[in-house]
């Protein structure tokens, strides 16, 4: 299985890569001090705060962190390193802060974002309107490996196709959001956001006195009515909820124990699972009991092995047929992965305008689609600028940074896009802003991307305040994933 | 004609299954020159627990063993009206878009054999006309024959066995008028052979549709399009797609299968 909690903007296999500096110095918007050296305004009381700590105090605090997190278990798997099954995502004690002006404008563009994917996908899974309207070419389905035919006319309980999304954001300014990824699938991090701020409220009770910050701790309260209000006709009385992990070896199996406690659901494995009655039921000691809504983090491949990969063992046979019947819901819906491909996202802006009518709140990262000559062209003339993607890649595998690659990185990976232009997409590289973390010589920039949390039911839209904030600790680097180098922070929302 | 069906599918194990499930495709649907007068399914030795309309708007039943069982029957009994319409079933119905009808699975991957059989098909004719080209092509290098080494073969492995039975045909079929560019699916179904009421098999053709006429039968181990004396049941990309019966249990027990099938004009 692909690893679940690394999702990358700006990766390598071989690690922490640099931005090299081109020409000059570049200007980096930082979210604390602008491009001068006094506090933007939502910093302002922090920063007061701060310049009357002691440095060594909080260096010593940040130790105290991660004990805290070693306590609690947060931990998460690297593949393919066997010496280090867990370990500790690293995280940094200065907050990232977000005014309420500047997040009621991005929260606006995801909500916008987020109901024109579902939107998308009913209308993939249905009469493929916008392919007919000729919005969407139809090889972008065809080609699409998430497609899946088997939801061809399913529409699942209130038409919510993506339950819980991330919407992966980066910052170039002081009005300036780009959406990197929609993860529609299975965004994993969300532990990372209660954890980073149930560690924060107990370090710095002082600090949340003095500045009023948002609260995220609803979360699995708003994630269990989410569900809940997505039940299936088939559910008598209050919803039963489980999460359905691939087990303790999975990387993110500690996120999906942790959510399970949290929103009072069970936590089973495909095991645990069978048709019984027309339903899909969970061994108990006093029998069989349906559930209704299954928060599944496990891949759609694995699901079903009577429908999809005979040799799975996570899945549960003939769950689909359960589902295509009415007898249970799946979130995410099997085939949401079809809106995460990364040619998908270059339409993004039809998209949004297709089915909402508005133009896209938040913006795309312009992005060359090398299926097309001309695209293709410019990307080869500029490889070495340009920030080069699988199209349905994940997990930053795959993918060339031209800025940070060497003469010969450039050159292989040109016969590879040659080979194959459709498979590949390319976007410039951003100028991501920063936030500063605490070294040991004091404050530093660091470069940060957002992960907001969505979640959708037939009346709402839920978008927490803030996310995870997820940082490239080693200067200069653009890499945030944890399992290259990349550390987390609170995110602050402030209130109005 | 007025068909009777009365298909009976009987499996014994030889230990107990401690759990299995059976997706069973065999409800034919009143359509296009066929009207179901009466269906019905009965499952002696299991249960069905939900039924459905999968993507290819087949009726599907999944039926569960009963804990610890031997044996399990599936038997369908019904009443259906066929009218001859030359093979053709019509326009594209529903949400299916018609290029997953191009898709190549595991069973219909093209390779060479099957490749020089699409390129020996004639090109200045009709697209009805080079189909049915096509198929008789297909039963010369595929001779019918029951004398079957493997079941569930890839188009190309049949045409290297250079015989097959109506599945395989079916399979070779689509392959290549899917390489020809014709959107192709696969079709099970009821015969009712003249010269006798029990029948060896269900029955299995393919379907390609054709620019201004539809989907179009070929029953390839035959030489003509279904008529009146065919009942369509299922249709899929291949075989898994439209299968009558597949499963999967748990557990070591060896299978048998049998089955009696008994088409008659009324």
């Amino acid at each position: 299985m692909k690893p679940a909690n690394c999702v990358v903007f700006v990766a390598t296999l071989r690690g922490i890569c640099r931005l090299k500096v081109m020409s000059g110095r570049p200007t980096y918007f930082d979210e604390m001090f602008g491009h001068g050296t006094a506090a933007r305004a939502p910093y302002a009381d922090y920063s007061k705060w701060f310049a009357d700590e002691d440095t060594a105090r909080l260096l010593s605090k940040s130790e105290e962190a991660e004990a805290l997190f070693r306590l609690i278990g947060v931990t998460f798997n690297v593949y393919g390193d066997p010496d280090a099954t867990e370990r500790l995502i690293p995280f940094d004690l200065v907050p990232r802060i977000i005014a309420a002006r500047e997040w009621a404008k991005v929260a606006k563009g995801i909500e916008q974002r987020v109901r024109a994917l579902n939107a998308f996908l009913h209308d993939i899974y249905h009469r493929q309107e916008i392919v007919r309207a000729g919005r969407l070419p139809a090889e972008m389905i065809a080609r699409n490996d998430a497609f899946l035919p088997e939801m061809i006319g399913v529409s699942p309980p209130g038409d919510i196709y993506t339950h819980i999304v991330g919407t992966d954001l980066v910052r170039t300014g002081d009005d300036e959001f780009f959406v990197l990824e929609d993860n529609a699938r299975t965004p994993s991090g969300v532990s990372y956001m209660l954890e980073n701020r149930e560690t924060m409220l107990h370090m710095f009770p002082e600090l949340f006195s003095k500045i009023k910050v948002q609260s995220v701790g609803q979360y699995p309260r708003s994630l269990r009515k989410s569900l809940s209000a997505c039940a299936p006709d088939a559910c008598n009385g209050r919803p039963t909820i489980a999460v359905l992990t691939p087990g303790i070896h999975n990387s993110a199996y500690y996120e999906h124990a942790f959510l399970a406690d949290q929103m009072s659901a069970e936590l089973v494995e495909g095991h645990d699972l069978r048709v019984v009655d027309g339903r899909v039921a969970m061994r108990t000691t006093r029998g069989y009991k349906p559930i209704d809504v299954l928060y599944r983090r496990v891949d759609d491949e694995y699901l079903d092995p009577m429908n999809f990969n005979p040799d799975s063992v996570l899945g549960v046979p003939g769950i689909m047929d359960v589902y295509r019947a009415g007898g249970i819901t799946i979130a995410n819906a099997p085939g949401t992965g079809i809106a995460d491909d990364k040619a998908i996202y270059s339409y993004m802006p039809d998209i949004v305008e297709f089915y909402t009518g508005e133009k896209a709140i938040l913006q795309n990262v312009p992005t060359h689609r090398c299926s097309e000559p001309q695209a293709l062209k410019y990307v080869l003339d500029n490889l070495a600028d340009l920030v080069v993607k699988e199209v349905h890649g994940s997990g930053g595998y795959g993918m060339l940074v031209g800025p940070a690659a060497s003469k010969k990185e450039i050159e292989d990976f040109r016969a590879k896009l040659e080979a194959a232009p459709g498979n590949y997409i390319a976007q410039p590289t951003l100028a991501l802003s920063t936030v500063p973390i605490l070294t040991d010589a004091g404050l530093a920039p660091r470069h940060v991307d957002l992960r907001p949390f969505v979640l959708v039911s037939p009346d709402r839209i839920d978008i927490t305040p803030g996310g995870l904030t997820r940082v490239a600790l080693t200067e200069g680097s653009l890499v945030v994933n944890s399992s290259q180098g990349g550390g987390t922070k609170d995110t602050w929302v402030l209130e109005e | 004609m007025r068909l009777n069906v009365l298909h009976k599918t009987h499996y014994t194990y030889d230990a107990p299954v401690p759990y299995g499930l059976q997706q069973v495709r065999l409800r034919p649907k009143s359509r296009l020159g066929q009207l179901v007068e009466e269906w019905r399914i009965d499952v002696t030795g299991g249960q069905v627990e939900v039924s459905f309309e999968d993507e290819h708007a087949n009726a599907v039943d999944l039926v569960s063993f009963a804990s610890g069982q031997t044996e399990i029957e599936i038997t369908c009994a019904g009443i259906v009206d066929v009218e001859d319409k030359a093979g053709i079933v019509g326009p594209q119905g529903g949400y299916v878009p018609l290029w997953l009808f191009r898709r190549s699975t595991v069973l219909t991957k093209p390779g060479e054999h099957v490749q020089a059989l699409a390129d020996s098909a004639p090109a200045n004719c009709s697209d009805l006309d080079r189909l049915h080209a096509l198929s008789a092509h297909v039963l010369e290098q595929v001779p019918y024959s029951t004398d079957q080494t493997a079941s569930d073969l890839t188009a190309e492995a049949v045409m290297e066995a250079g015989h097959g039975v109506c599945q395989d045909h079916a399979h070779v079929f689509i392959t290549a008028a899917r390489l020809l560019g014709f959107p192709a699916r696969y079709v099970s179904g009821y015969l009712m052979m003249d010269d006798r009421v029990d029948q060896d098999a269900s029955h299995a053709w393919a379907e390609a549709y054709v620019e201004g006429l539809g989907w179009v039968g070929f029953d390839i181990s035959n030489g003509i399009s279904p008529d009146a004396r065919y009942v369509r049941v299922a249709t899929g990309l291949d075989y898994r797609g439209a299968a009558p019966i597949s499963g999967l249990r748990y557990g070591n027990a060896g299978e048998d299968m049998s089955v009696t099938l008994q088409v008659q004009q009324q």
